[in-house]
């Protein structure tokens, strides 16, 4: 069995991006992403990592030498956080449209004001149609390992798209975890070297971004719709191959006692590992609950979100964004759509927790599961509530 | 070019690159025309307040009949021509597909 290492959630993920052997780095230190990029400058100061680090003034510069980077044939890799990505989100937007395989750790952090730097998911989903492939992972092997998973994704012909990775800003990024780190040698050829589609190359001059009319530009958009859509096969055959050869294995929609569960707790990101304890603790005391936890947010994967959640009598999807304005979490107004039309639609109640770092314990998720079973038995729907509000 | 020749969301190259070198020669500016001018050359006076007026250049003077005329690669279809043309021997007509 492989060794496991005890070491902080960021550089596992570092190590794991050295190991892939990038090209070009460019990013721009932000909380809590920082020790991610620190360690990773370090590599390449020391000459452990053959590559460029770009030395930004912005986020907004770091993606764009990113997109420049990766239109050139590089391996390009960045980090961000919270306010980092709603600075880089207009070029955040074209990379995708640009379809170039850029991988993006995002240490999810609430936005601004008041001004926090702590974890909540108000970053990614402010972004979350930007066309991206989004990975949400729990724990820090999950992270290490999904450095490899998305590069390999989003450098497929058959996917090429940039994919956002995101890690639960301190809960996760500052914790010490046990990992099996992935060496160069155990990494065989599971990550051949990238070979783009087409480069920029004055030998052979492309227009990268071009302009648009209107009468091109409904064309141009569906076709980056479908290539969104279309990454899904390739997303569920490299898990199946990352599984094959170092036995962990992923899937879009994570379940655990849900077969059998009349009440099922949906969540996304490091929570998941808390709820997961909190279903333990109640499946102990013989209620019939299970936990969803969810894996990849872009391409939605409702289908099988259906299938797994249909059979629930009651399920509790958390948030840790809110919609301002709008139908309350954006993760619950999307698995609500998902069963539009559908027969055999459980009763979805929605709970909001853990802004900006607030903590989530497992006794939260003993009261969402009891208060969603609760709420189902009313004539009138709910709105969502947020948990441990003081009111 | 009308809607039904331009590419498929199928056919276009990926991330919409241009990969052919110069094709802004072949870019039609004509196609944002909703009105395209139309002009009757027995009221045209050959005046040529037309062609000073046109912002795109698009308007010619027919060497053999010496009318004014439009270019449809290029007009856009502002309707200034038709505005300014003291005989109103242009009319606007709008484009169908």
């Amino acid at each position: 069995m492989p060794r496991r290492v005890g070491m902080e959630v960021s550089l596992a993920v570092s190590e794991a991006v050295k190991t892939c052997d990038v090209d070009v780095i460019s990013a721009y230190p932000i909380t809590p992403q920082t020790h991610i990029v620190e360690q990773l400058s370090e590599m390449v100061a020391e000459g452990h990592l053959d590559a460029e680090f770009i030395m930004v003034e912005s986020e907004q510069t770091a993606m764009a030498a990113c997109c420049g980077a990766a239109a050139a044939g590089a391996r390009t890799f960045t980090s961000t956080a919270s306010q980092g990505l709603q600075l880089m989100s207009e070029i955040v937007f074209i990379a995708s449209s640009l379809r170039l395989p850029i991988v993006m750790v995002l240490a999810n952090r609430s936005l601004s004001g008041p001004l926090s730097i702590w974890g909540d998911h108000s970053d990614v989903m402010a972004n979350r149609d930007c066309g991206w492939i989004m990975y949400f992972v729990e724990n820090g092997q999950a992270a290490h390992d999904h450095v490899f998973i998305s590069f390999r994704v989003a450098e497929d012909h058959k996917v090429l798209l940039p994919v956002m990775l995101n890690l639960d800003g301190f809960s996760l990024t500052h914790v010490i975890e046990p990992h099996e780190l992935i060496t160069r040698e155990a990494l065989g050829d599971f990550l051949p070297p990238y070979v783009p589609a087409v480069q920029l190359d004055p030998a052979k001059p492309v227009t990268m971004g071009p302009a648009s009319t209107p009468g091109m530009f409904t064309e141009a958009k569906k076709a980056q719709e479908e290539a969104l859509w279309g990454s899904r096969a390739v997303i569920d055959e490299v898990w199946k191959d990352f599984g094959k050869r170092f036995g962990r294995h992923y899937k879009a929609v994570e379940t655990f006692q849900t077969e059998d569960a009349e009440t099922i707790i949906v969540s996304m990101g490091g929570s998941s590992e808390t709820a997961k304890t909190a279903v333990s603790k109640m499946r102990a005391e013989g209620q019939k609950v299970g936990l969803v936890s969810l894996r990849l947010f872009r391409p939605f994967p409702a289908d099988d979100l259906r299938r797994v959640l249909s059979s629930a009598k009651v399920v509790a999807v958390c948030d840790r964004a809110i919609s301002y304005g709008g139908p309350g979490g954006p993760l619950c107004s999307e698995i609500k759509s998902a069963f539009y039309g559908y027969p055999a639609v459980p009763y979805i109640a929605n709970f909001v927790l853990g802004l900006a770092g607030r903590d989530v314990r497992v006794t939260d998720f003993e009261k969402i599961a009891r208060r969603a079973e609760e709420l189902a038995g009313r004539e009138e729907p709910a709105p969502y509530e947020i948990i441990g509000l003081r009111e | 070019m009308t809607q039904s020749d331009k590419p498929k969301w199928q056919e276009l190259e990926i991330g919409c690159l241009v990969i052919d070198p110069g094709s802004t020669r072949y870019y039609k500016t004509g196609d944002w025309a909703s009105m395209m001018p139309v002009t009757d050359p027995e009221r045209c006076a050959r005046c040529g307040l037309c062609w000073v007026f046109c912002p795109d250049q698009a308007r010619f003077r027919d060497v053999r009949s010496g009318a004014y005329d439009v270019n449809k690669f290029y007009c856009k279809g502002c309707g200034i021509c038709a505005r300014e043309c003291p005989t109103k021997a242009i009319t606007m007509q709008e484009v169908t597909d």
